[in-house]
């Protein structure tokens, strides 16, 4: 009942404020504009004038049932347009692939994080040679020390945190080389991150399900290209759900993934409903006896309730097969800063996230914000993606993510 | 996490009140809540020190003025640095006076080049310009396909390699600007592949296209839930290819997007635009004054302001402030209210964009469901009822009860609660300090 009284309230305060709020905007437009006529020159009337009136039809925000819909026109003129395009894109896949394996030739060891990180750590050196090579650490040092993890998107708080801890037991153990200094504070957090399971699981029997979350651009479909191409390369009969209806040509590009590594796709039409999609996927991998379903959702941000929504109808509709689904992971780019916890925080609680699949780590960006993630929240690290090629996918190691935050 | 730094400053002020200037100790320490609040907002270490060592420099000096408080005097300034920092004004693309205009997009990979590219485009279509897309992000598979398909949909031209043509970038570059002559075009859009900053095959790429496109709009592509990376692939793009501006994507989340302020810090070049949500529509031109307002996590007022104007006219304002003031404010305008302020979004978020909104109404759940069960109630009055509730009596609750699938408590408490509000309306439209009937809630 005292819900009802809340929201009561709330409505009414709201558009008491916002009445107000119009009425009292209008009056201050017309006492600037009027000031702005009378004032010299260099203050640029025109874009007041225009910051001031915004154009109506960019304010609007259409009901949220309404983004999902008028998507019926698939912009590709005919089949024959559509598979022009798609053999266009073959012939640049195999250009692709020529390369791959002419650059795998000249690697022939499998890649490593390390190798990976060798330019970040050459552009990060910079920054803690004046901690590594001090003999004693004062303020400032520990400062730097601190400053050096803020900069790897650890985030203040962890940062703070780590550094005091290290600081305590250097003072402990009578430890004031900047090197041995780092010594600690590396394993201080190759120990937040150690005790985890990193391995993706698999169903005890039928098919298993991996559900690939997150916010736009992360690199899902990527990721879900480069797991595609390894677990078919595994023996595994893989099927790709292009559960992604919403953004153009998230299909075909899942569908050039799938035909790249031998995988069976399942799609619908642009703007058709993704749990239909998920449906059939079920369905196909349950009577062709599959052994792996990867579900590509939309990119969604967290804070659309409705689209949070949707993904837990997702995985209701996988969870219709019991014990299948056994992963679900956010996707998560490296660059992101401190807003990765609140995302890592939502989608655990919409659809209960397994694993953190971090995207682009071949850059200078850290990603330590799996730091806070793993600590916070206890979501480990499963997969690293470091590059655009099928196999650019490692596995994630404490000792040596911790060394790249430092650039050793 | 601190919801905004004007509650991190309340515990400094309550200390110290009473005191008209700020002394340096205390100086020191607001500096410290700054200087976690910008980090914990994305901003660049490195810009974070130059930018408290500047806030600090005119705290020191300043008087306070009288008609504020130390903290509103420290927050002035922060805010008025920040606006400072991130353009004090809204920037406009440079149009060549000799078409085409050029305005090339690049970024990292999925920082949102291709949907701000149609955007933009149909932002530019909107004005009366003619733009053209060209698709030459060759690297992503269909990449070309999504611009095609968001081109259609905006019905503006793609400009893409055919089978047959030489499949890379600059090429594709080059043969643009006959199409765009062809179709008689002012404007194009050049979609690029995403790429990282140290990635040196494609950097080199992209400075060919460049060089072929000599873009009038240089724009860098930047997510606002970028951390401290920004400033790198700022830096990194300004000098490979020279930027003129910078489009922050998918500010419709929750990051505050202190990936703005290190950008502007470190390149010096404008925001021009912002994407803000899902629809093609979404787009805008940046405001410095409401990010720097986000960035501090203060309440985004002049959105609200946009998204009220879209839902309300200036006319249905001024006449509902009319009848609140006058203690005419009946149901059936309550009804009106909420339906025009549910347009504006969900209730949660328009309160969290209201400024001075206690935090316990800001936190509060909002279960928007119960807005169907407050909305049945009244509609199971009749006019008359609704006019003037004081009609409604036993049998008239039941009846409304049943029909609108509720209780007779239900009712009640509404019609209660109803009454206290229309009175705080009148007192607070009267300039009074309203009491509000929920204890430890006074609104500022």
């Amino acid at each position: 009942m005292s819900n009802l009284l809340l929201v009561l309230i709330v409505v009414l305060v709201a558009a008491a404020a916002v009445a107000l709020v119009v009425i009292g905007y209008r009056l201050a437009i017309a006492r600037r504009s009027q000031s702005a006529l009378l004032a010299p020159p260099e203050t640029k009337t025109p874009i007041n004038a225009q910051e001031v009136e915004p154009d109506p039809d960019q304010a609007i925000i259409s009901p949220p049932v309404e983004l999902k819909e008028g998507g019926t026109d698939t912009g590709l003129d005919s089949k024959e347009e559509l598979e022009e395009a798609l053999r266009a894109e073959a012939t640049r896949a195999e250009a692709t692939k020529a390369e791959a394996t002419k650059a795998e030739a000249t690697k022939a060891e499998p890649l490593r994080l390390r190798d990976r990180l060798g330019r970040t750590r050459a552009a990060f050196a910079g920054a803690l040679a004046g901690v590594s090579g001090r003999s004693s650490m004062d303020d400032e040092a520990w400062e730097s020390l601190e400053e050096a993890l803020i900069s790897a998107d650890v985030g203040v708080s962890t940062a703070t945190r780590l550094v005091e801890a290290v600081r305590a037991s250097a003072k402990a153990a009578k430890i004031k080389d900047g090197s041995e200094v780092e010594g600690l504070l590396r394993r201080e957090i190759a120990l937040l991150l150690s005790p985890a399971d990193r391995t993706l699981q698999m169903a005890v029997s039928g098919p298993t399900v991996w559900m690939f979350v997150g916010v736009n651009g992360v690199g899902k479909t990527t990721t879900i290209a480069k797991l595609a191409t390894r677990e078919g390369a595994a023996g595994r009969h893989v099927v790709l759900a292009a559960a992604d209806t919403f953004r153009a040509a998230a299909a075909e590009q899942l569908g050039i993934w799938a035909e790249r590594s031998g995988a069976t796709l399942v799609r619908g039409d642009e703007g058709a409903d993704p749990g239909s999609v998920v449906f059939n996927a079920m369905a196909s991998a349950n009577s062709r006896g599959a052994d792996l379903v990867l579900v590509d959702t939309a990119g969604r941000l967290h804070t659309k309730v409705n689209l949070m929504e949707e993904l837990k109808k997702l995985r209701r509709i996988v969870d219709k097969t019991p014990d299948s689904l056994t992963e679900v992971i956010l996707v998560l780019d490296a660059t992101t800063g401190q807003n990765g916890l609140t995302q890592a925080r939502e989608f655990a609680a919409a659809v209960e996230v397994t694993g953190v699949a971090l995207t682009k780590l071949d850059g200078t960006a850290k990603g330590g914000i799996v730091l806070a993630i793993q600590s916070e929240l206890g979501i480990p690290v499963k997969i690293v993606g470091v590059g655009e090629g099928p196999e650019d996918l490692i596995p994630f190691d404490p000792e040596e993510f911790a060394a790249a935050l430092f650039g050793e | 996490m601190f919801d905004s730094l004007s509650g991190r400053f309340d515990a400094i002020f309550t200390r110290m009140r009473g005191r008209g200037r700020l002394s340096d100790a205390d100086i020191d320490e607001i500096a410290r809540e700054i200087r976690l609040a910008l980090l914990e907002a994305d901003v660049n270490v490195r810009v974070v020190k130059d930018f408290i060592s500047r806030i600090k420099e005119r705290a020191t000096g300043a008087e306070v003025a009288k008609s504020l408080t130390p903290a509103q005097q420290v927050i002035k300034i922060v805010h008025e640095e920040l606006v400072a920092t991130l353009g004090s004004t809204t920037v406009k693309l440079t149009m060549n006076p000799k078409p085409p205009t050029v305005v090339m997009l690049s970024g990292l990979q999925g920082s949102g080049k291709t949907t701000a590219a149609a955007k933009l485009a149909r932002l530019l279509k909107s004005q009366g310009l003619q733009p053209l897309l060209v698709a030459a992000d060759l690297q992503r598979p269909a990449a070309v396909e999504q611009l095609r398909v968001l081109g259609k949909r905006i019905d503006v031209p793609v400009f893409y390699a055919k089978e047959g043509s030489p499949q890379n970038a600059v090429d594709v570059a080059r043969s643009a600007f006959d199409e765009a002559a062809r179709l008689g075009r002012n404007v194009m859009i050049v979609d690029t592949a995403g790429r990282l900053q140290i990635d040196e095959a494609l950097m080199d790429e992209l400075i060919a296209v460049r060089d072929i496109v000599k873009p009038t709009n240089s724009l860098l592509v930047v997510d606002a839930m970028t951390g401290q990376e920004a400033v790198n692939i700022a830096v990194a793009f300004d000098q490979a290819i020279g930027l003129d501006g910078v489009i922050l994507t998918k500010i419709d989340g929750d990051a505050r997007g202190g990936a703005a302020l290190s950008v502007k810090a470190v390149v010096g070049k404008p925001i021009i635009y912002v994407g803000t949500g899902e629809t093609l529509e979404d787009f805008e031109p940046f405001h410095p004054d409401r990010m720097a307002s986000r960035i501090l996590g203060m309440g985004d007022v002049l959105s609200l302001i946009e998204k009220a104007e879209a839902a309300f006219t200036a006319e249905d304002a001024q006449a509902t402030e009319e009848k609140m003031r006058s203690g005419q404010f009946t149901l059936d305008d309550f009804l009106d209210q909420m339906q025009q302020v549910r347009k504006m979004g969900p209730i949660g978020n328009i309160m969290k964009m209201l400024p001075g909104v206690p935090k316990e109404l800001k936190g509060a759940e909002v279960d928007e469901s119960q807005l169907g069960r407050v909305e049945a109630i009244i509609r199971s009055m009749t006019a008359e009822e609704r006019r003037d509730p004081s009609v409604i009596n036993g049998s008239r609750r039941s009846r409304i009860a049943k029909g609108s699938g509720t209780s007779t408590q239900e009712v009640n408490a509404l019609l209660k609660q109803f009454k206290t509000v229309q009175q705080m309306m009148k007192s607070m439209s009267q300039g009074k300090k309203p009491r509000l009937p929920i204890p430890g809630m006074p609104i500022r």
